[in-house]
């Protein structure tokens, strides 16, 4: 991809997932900040919730369709739809045109939406040409390609360029880095033995790194590791990358005790 | 083949504590996914062809029953019989007619997906013929008692100790450990089977309309033994496995061995068509073609129709992550994995298959490795779909989908509950960032820790700060 903006500061509609707003708004607060630095003006609307992807991947359309013309109302009016997760700007981007097959006006406005909804990294590099940061982190990192990004969204290279230009910071790649965590939404609720073995999977492929940061693009499934990770006793730190692209990292990483 | 899907939850579990089987599937995981990578790599056009195999299959589902036609047209004209199963029984009623007229009393197997679809073997059986698997992993499975758990390595799950007990015990010779002298045991064996046999059964990878012929690839060469050494050949195959040209069966070839084990080719790729000729040296006296509806031609022209492309390679489920943790078995049926989680429900029914679609993190990689395209992801959701229609989704996650579409279609309401959650729960975690169980568990915290929220939400925070509307 290689859009260039359509306007030298484009308003973008900060796509608060669910799950970072409840969970991790440092993370909201490193997007706001890399968007504002790539030159963007951030707004995020009070109307948004939820992409609709609970319903739409448990086999309730009606949901999804219903949350997704929420979606678009709130956000369609703004240059970008933009949001720290692969996951809901995938379901966003791929699945909310095909929700409307039938409904020829609101497809048109779900294909418009989806035409300019990107995931943060993504879009910082891809459309906004940043190619470093201003950052500062000390430790080694590796970093784990969540599924919906890595496939749906094209977010593979970009995550690790801006990371290579974070002072302090080694990367160490894992074996099977684009295999999945064993997230999966409601799968890890639905089916846990087997989401633990994924996860431990993923995390024996972290830490034969020996790395002692764990960096996603996905809260969903860094809440997953970070809590496998606590469960049992690990002391490798979890974060987002944008809070470590922001310079955010500097608080308690997920899971972990109050400083 | 017995049906134990609806256990699919218990089995997965007993799965992932049998250490044999994790050793089994650890050590073939990695080889599979490394060798299909590099062989993909090593050919600039893969990608290419993958297009045009999904092409050359759309073309011929659109238009199948003029290939099965042609097909069957071609076959009779080189003097074999084409027949139309429209289920597992009616196959069976065809393939022990055609063993009871040859007065068989041996039968010799190459490797078979759809004759497991049939239940062929258990029928055969009951019907008082000796039936001989020849492929190797189908021959160890037979002497185990234990269904394929896997469709290209049916006996993937099992360590060569398993094995060693298993000859030492079926052949009444001294327990071997060395691979190579394993092989030639099971040869021994088999070798002598293939000359007494009087019915051969293969499969058919493809079956080509224009030539009438059915092709096999396999890397033992027992398929060529099993079919040319028999008075009697049957082939058993799929209704949507015929393909127009000769022209088309070299594109398949190319993607079929490299996304399956990562060769470029398979060791033997063998033809047939009809019965032994006049001046032939060698080959069957008749020759059989069983095709097996079996709930496909419902799948033609609906949501499911690109389901019909696959070719078997395996490759998705050597690329999932769950069926890499659980194995075969667990899924319950002849089909495992991404496409068996497809394909199951849709010929077994939606009654006792609710897990397969289900026991998915959508996560994309075996779309990302289908030779023909085929879009799993999506048709998983799909059957999830159909299943929630059906009002099959479990009660209990149905009324959360309701609550959780009642508060989050009402933003004020929806801002105000997580409010409220994140300050329970961070007060809760105290000070502790993470909470080791929760009061109303929906199955977090059996193995993991949830980190804890801190206390606000990012929308009100932001609206403090900025003041956004």
């Amino acid at each position: 991809m290689s859009d260039t903006p359509i306007n030298p500061r484009p308003r973008v509609g900060l796509f608060a997932t669910c799950v970072m707003n409840a969970f991790r708004p440092s993370i909201g607060f490193a997007s706001a900040k890399l968007l504002e630095d790539a030159g963007c003006h951030v707004s995020v609307p009070a109307a948004q919730t939820c992409c609709g992807q609970p319903g739409l991947n448990s086999g309730d359309e009606d949901s999804a369709r219903a949350l997704a013309k929420q979606v678009i109302e709130a956000f369609e009016d703004y240059d970008y739809v933009v949001g720290p997760s692969g996951s809901c700007m995938a379901t966003i981007r791929h699945d909310y045109p095909n929700l409307f097959a039938d409904m020829a006006d609101w497809r048109k406005r779900a294909e418009a939406l989806a035409a300019k909804s990107y995931e943060l990294l993504s879009f910082l590099t891809d459309v906004m040409g940043v190619t470093e940061v201003d950052a500062e982190y000390h430790g080694t990192i590796t970093y784990h390609d969540s599924c919906s990004g890595l496939r749906s969204m094209g977010v593979k290279g970009q995550p690790r360029q801006l990371l290579g230009s974070v002072k302090g910071l080694t990367i160490k790649e894992m074996e099977d880095t684009d295999v999945c965590c064993g997230f999966g939404g409601t799968f890890c609720v639905k089916y846990p033995e087997i989401s633990e073995k994924m996860a431990d999977d993923k995390l024996a492929n972290a830490a034969a790194t020996g790395a002692d940061t764990l960096l996603g693009g996905d809260l969903g499934c860094l809440l997953h590791l970070a809590g496998r990770l606590r469960r049992k006793g690990s002391p490798v730190k979890v974060y987002h990358t944008a809070e470590v692209l922001a310079g955010l990292a500097d608080g308690p990483s997920l899971g972990e005790e109050n400083r | 083949m017995e049906f134990r899907s609806p256990e699919f939850k218990t089995r997965a579990v007993h799965a992932l504590h049998d250490a044999n089987l994790q050793k089994a599937l650890s050590n073939t995981k990695a080889g599979f996914v490394v060798k299909r990578a590099q062989a993909a790599a090593e050919m600039p056009e893969f990608e290419a062809l993958r297009d045009t195999a999904a092409e050359i299959k759309n073309h011929v589902l659109a238009n199948l029953d003029h290939y099965l036609e042609k097909y069957e047209a071609a076959v009779t004209a080189a003097g074999g019989h084409v027949h139309y199963a429209t289920d597992a029984e009616d196959a069976r009623r065809i393939i022990l007619g055609i063993c009871k007229k040859a007065n068989a009393k041996r039968i010799t197997k190459g490797k078979s997906m759809v004759s497991e679809e049939m239940g062929l073997n258990e029928a055969l059986i009951a019907d008082g013929y000796e039936v001989v698997e020849t492929d190797l992993g189908e021959y160890i499975i037979q002497l185990a008692d234990e269904p394929p758990s896997h469709i290209i390595a049916p006996a993937i799950h099992k360590t060569k100790d398993q094995v060693a007990d298993l000859f030492a015990a079926a052949h009444n010779k001294p327990r071997k450990t060395d691979r190579a002298e394993l092989v030639a045991e099971a040869r021994e064996v088999l070798r002598e089977k293939y000359f007494t046999a009087e019915v051969g059964i293969t499969g058919g990878n493809f079956l080509v309309a224009e030539t009438g012929s059915s092709v096999i690839v396999t890397n033992e060469g027992n398929g060529d033994l099993t079919q040319t050494l028999a008075k009697v050949h049957i082939v058993t195959s799929g209704i949507e496995r015929v393909i127009p040209t000769l022209d088309d069966l070299s594109v398949f070839l190319r993607i079929l061995a490299r996304s399956a084990t990562g060769q470029e080719t398979e060791s033997y790729t063998t033809f047939s068509t009809g019965p032994r000729r006049e001046g032939d040296i060698d080959g069957p006296e008749e020759y059989h073609v069983v095709l097996l509806d079996n709930g496909r031609s419902k799948m033609l022209g609906s949501r499911f129709q690109d389901m019909l492309r696959c070719i078997r390679c395996g490759a998705c489920m050597n690329h999932c992550p769950v069926y890499g943790s659980i194995g075969g078995h667990a899924y319950g049926w002849v089909y495992p994995g991404p496409m068996g989680s497809v394909l199951t429900p849709l010929i077994k029914g939606m009654d006792g298959t609710y897990d397969l679609p289900n026991a998915c993190t959508l996560n994309g990689r075996c779309k990302s490795v289908c030779p023909v395209r085929i879009p799993l992801p999506d048709l998983l959701r799909e059957i999830r779909h159909n299943q929630f229609r059906q009002d099959m989704t479990p009660k209990r996650q149905k009324q959360a989908l309701k609550l959780w579409r009642y508060v989050a279609e009402r933003p004020k309401l929806y801002h105000f509950a997580e409010r409220i959650g994140v300050r329970i729960l961070a007060s809760m975690a105290n000070g502790k960032g993470k909470l080791r169980s929760l009061p109303f568990d929906p199955g977090w915290t059996g193995a993991r820790d949830l980190p804890a929220p801190t206390g606000r939400t990012f929308l009100e925070l932001w609206q403090a700060k900025r003041g956004d509307k």
